[in-house]
């Protein structure tokens, strides 16, 4: 795993250091509000409604299990026993006190993690596939290049106040788990003609206001250039996108507006202005970023787990989340587990103290010290031998960790919401828990499939609804709680955003609103192998407008 | 009818204003009727941000409850009067364990 090296070290150190100044200077009258609040949210600290909120990055979604129980130590010292996986693979606490802020980041420094590239108008910390280096499909690790990517823009000037945020997403395979083309920069891992390593480079996706599908801008760029290529986005980014509109200020806009011809011009031009400069990555540094990330020593195990199957045929519950939650390893004899934080009636993404601590110590014993976070707010345990399966099933189930709803109808994506973000218009979680305790009660999980429901309390979307197989976003509608469904969305190489299927609901009514589009689904499709997603691309809008409004 | 929220700069807390400064239960906060009456509360509300009591500073509207205490009309300011309304942390784990 990624270690930090000196300079790192000293980054990190000098940031909480000069964070802590900051915040005794806010506090003894020499920085007013408006002079602190960009520096707080250069390390990660917003204002909600009830307190402040501090955002954790986890580059990559890769953590230690020492990591792991920092976390869980943080959420029992310092905030109210529990913390809040987001989106983008990063981790909330939701009731910090300011005063307590620098303690907290100095703890996390002692864990080599911190809070920076978390928020702001600069280049916020990578996301890639939680599989990676594991999964059977993948070509290379992502995270080696999303590491290679952090060394580059965590204090590069250029880019530290560009006119909006700017997310960069990269998948290890042809089958997308990092919704890459829904961000600024996605990236796609694959091979040329001649074996060699590179990427398909996507710009100008984004959720939000305006949802965008990122469009092809280079179909390979060489690993090597990687950099440079990045930083000619970026530069003419940085040129021509809106700072006189906040709304118009991504680079969605730029792309839609210019146009991706026009804009490939000016961005190749300008690569082939710097690709032989000090930008070019020598094949030497890629290698020493790769042997961090270099496969933990796997058991030599044969694929077939006797104990496994035994267990599977003892217990249907243990069957039905091996069913659910666990996905093939690359190596032999072992599995990728997923540990689902969305139980039945629960807050989608929230793990309690002891949950993050026992988390930490399942990693450290079944899984070479190593988890991730997935984006879609669960916790994946990547390397588990097969053999294992059973005891760790228990050791979850004794922490109500072992909710097998993985990739169904249960396992919901939901954002904070009007419970606690100050730009909301209506709640996201409660409609998340009425909707899991709907299917559960109906007991249709398993037979509805593969089925993604996403869920946003406004327009910013952290939620993905645009996104959802079914998304749900909340909206106000004279003071009222209002929900728009939209269907047909998705976020993988088929990337799609949902159309709205018609006039909004109000909190009473969007959950049996959802419950008649899965009975339509169910009603309409042609096999239980027909997902949602293609019985509705099918079928269209129709059958399930008919449903609801008659 | 409107009453002077804001949230402390320490520690983020959500507070409301009386007669003798900041409270954070809503049911104590001063409830202003008159223009002039809110005015004068947002004047005292911007002096307790330039002492670095407080920040985000709102004049809210209110209706009266029975026990005539002060209840925000929108939802957002019930949510962040009364708390998020779902639970969380151990509170939620052990509803959901029973
Ligand atoms: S989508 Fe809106 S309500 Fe939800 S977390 Fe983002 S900003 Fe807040």
């Amino acid at each position: 795993m990624y270690r930090y090296d000196e300079f790192d070290r000293e980054f990190v150190a000098a940031r909480v250091d000069q964070f802590r100044d900051q915040v005794a200077r806010r506090l003894d009258g020499e920085l007013s509000e408006d002079e602190f609040k960009p520096l707080r949210l250069m390390n990660g600290v917003y204002l909600q409604l009830h307190a402040y909120m501090l955002r954790v990055a986890i580059p990559y979604g890769t953590l230690s299990g020492r990591q792991m129980r920092m976390l869980g130590h943080i959420a029992r010292t310092y905030d109210r026993g529990y913390g809040h996986f987001t989106t983008r693979q990063n981790i909330q606490f939701n009731w910090p006190r300011l005063t307590d802020i620098p303690a907290i980041l100095t703890e996390l420094a002692s864990v080599e993690m911190h809070a920076i590239q978390t928020s702001g108008n600069c280049i916020r910390n990578v996301t890639t596939d939680h599989f990676a280096g594991v999964a059977r499909d993948e070509i290379a690790d992502p995270r080696v290049y999303a590491e290679i990517l952090r060394q580059w823009s965590s204090l590069h000037p250029e880019f530290t106040f560009l006119p909006r945020k700017f997310k960069i997403a990269i998948t290890g395979a042809a089958h997308d788990r990092a919704a890459i083309q829904v961000h600024d920069i996605g990236l796609q891992l694959k091979r040329n003609d001649k074996g060699e390593t590179g990427f398909a480079v996507y710009v100008g996706g984004g959720q939000g206001r305006t949802p965008m599908i990122a469009k092809l801008v280079r179909d390979f760029l060489p690993e090597q250039d990687l950099i440079a290529y990045t930083e000619a986005i970026l530069r003419v980014y940085n040129l021509y996108g809106r700072r006189d509109n906040k709304y118009k200020a991504r680079i969605k806009i730029l792309v839609h507006e210019t146009g991706i011809d026009e804009l490939r011009k000016d961005i190749e031009a300008e690569f082939e202005r710097i690709r032989d400069g000090v930008l070019h990555l020598p094949k030497a540094d890629i290698e020493a970023i790769d042997s961090y990330f270099a496969p933990p020593q796997w058991r030599d195990l044969p694929d077939h787990s006797e104990k496994l199957e035994a267990a599977r045929k003892a217990d249907r519950a243990f069957d039905r989340w091996v069913a659910n939650n666990v996905d093939e390893h690359r190596a032999p004899g072992h599995a990728i587990v997923t540990v689902s934080l969305k139980p039945v009636g629960g807050p989608p993404g929230d793990a309690t103290a002891r949950q993050l601590e026992v988390l930490a110590d399942l990693g450290e014993r079944y899984s070479h010290d190593e988890l991730r976070i997935s984006h879609e707010q669960n916790v994946i345990l990547p390397h588990v031998a097969k053999d294992d399966l059973p005891a760790l099933y228990e050791a979850l189930k004794a922490e109500d960790l072992a909710t097998g709803n993985a990739g169904l109808i249960g396992d919901i994506i939901a954002c904070p919401g009007l419970d606690y973000c100050a730009l909301a218009n209506a709640r996201s979680i409660p409609v998340a828990q009425r909707l899991s305790e709907h299917f559960e009660a109906t007991g249709q999980e398993q037979e509805i499939g593969d089925l993604k429901i996403k869920i946003s309390g406004c327009i910013n979307a952290c939620g993905h609804h645009h996104v959802g197989h079914i998304g749900i976003l909340g909206v106000d509608r004279k003071g009222e709680e209002f929900y728009q469904i939209t269907l047909g969305g998705s976020a993988d190489e088929h990337t799609a955003i949902g159309e709205i299927v018609g006039p909004g609901f109000s909190a009473d009514e969007v959950v049996g609103a959802v419950g008649k589009i899965v009975d339509t689904y169910l009603g309409l499709r042609q096999s239980r192998e027909e997902t949602f997603l293609d019985a509705w691309r099918r079928v269209g809008q129709q059958p399930f407008k008919e449903a609801l409004y008659g | 009818m409107k009453i002077i929220t804001a949230n402390r700069l320490s520690d983020g807390v959500v507070v409301y204003l009386t007669a003798n400064g900041w409270v954070s239960h809503i049911a104590s906060a001063s409830v202003l009727h008159a223009a002039d009456a809110i005015e004068a509360g947002l004047a005292a509300a911007a002096r307790a941000i330039a002492n670095r009591e407080v920040i985000d500073v709102a004049a809210i509207d209110v209706t009266l409850n029975e026990s005539n205490h002060p209840v925000p009309v929108r939802l957002r300011e019930r949510i962040r009067a009364y708390g998020p309304t779902v639970d969380y942390g151990e509170a939620a784990r052990q509803r959901l364990a029973a």
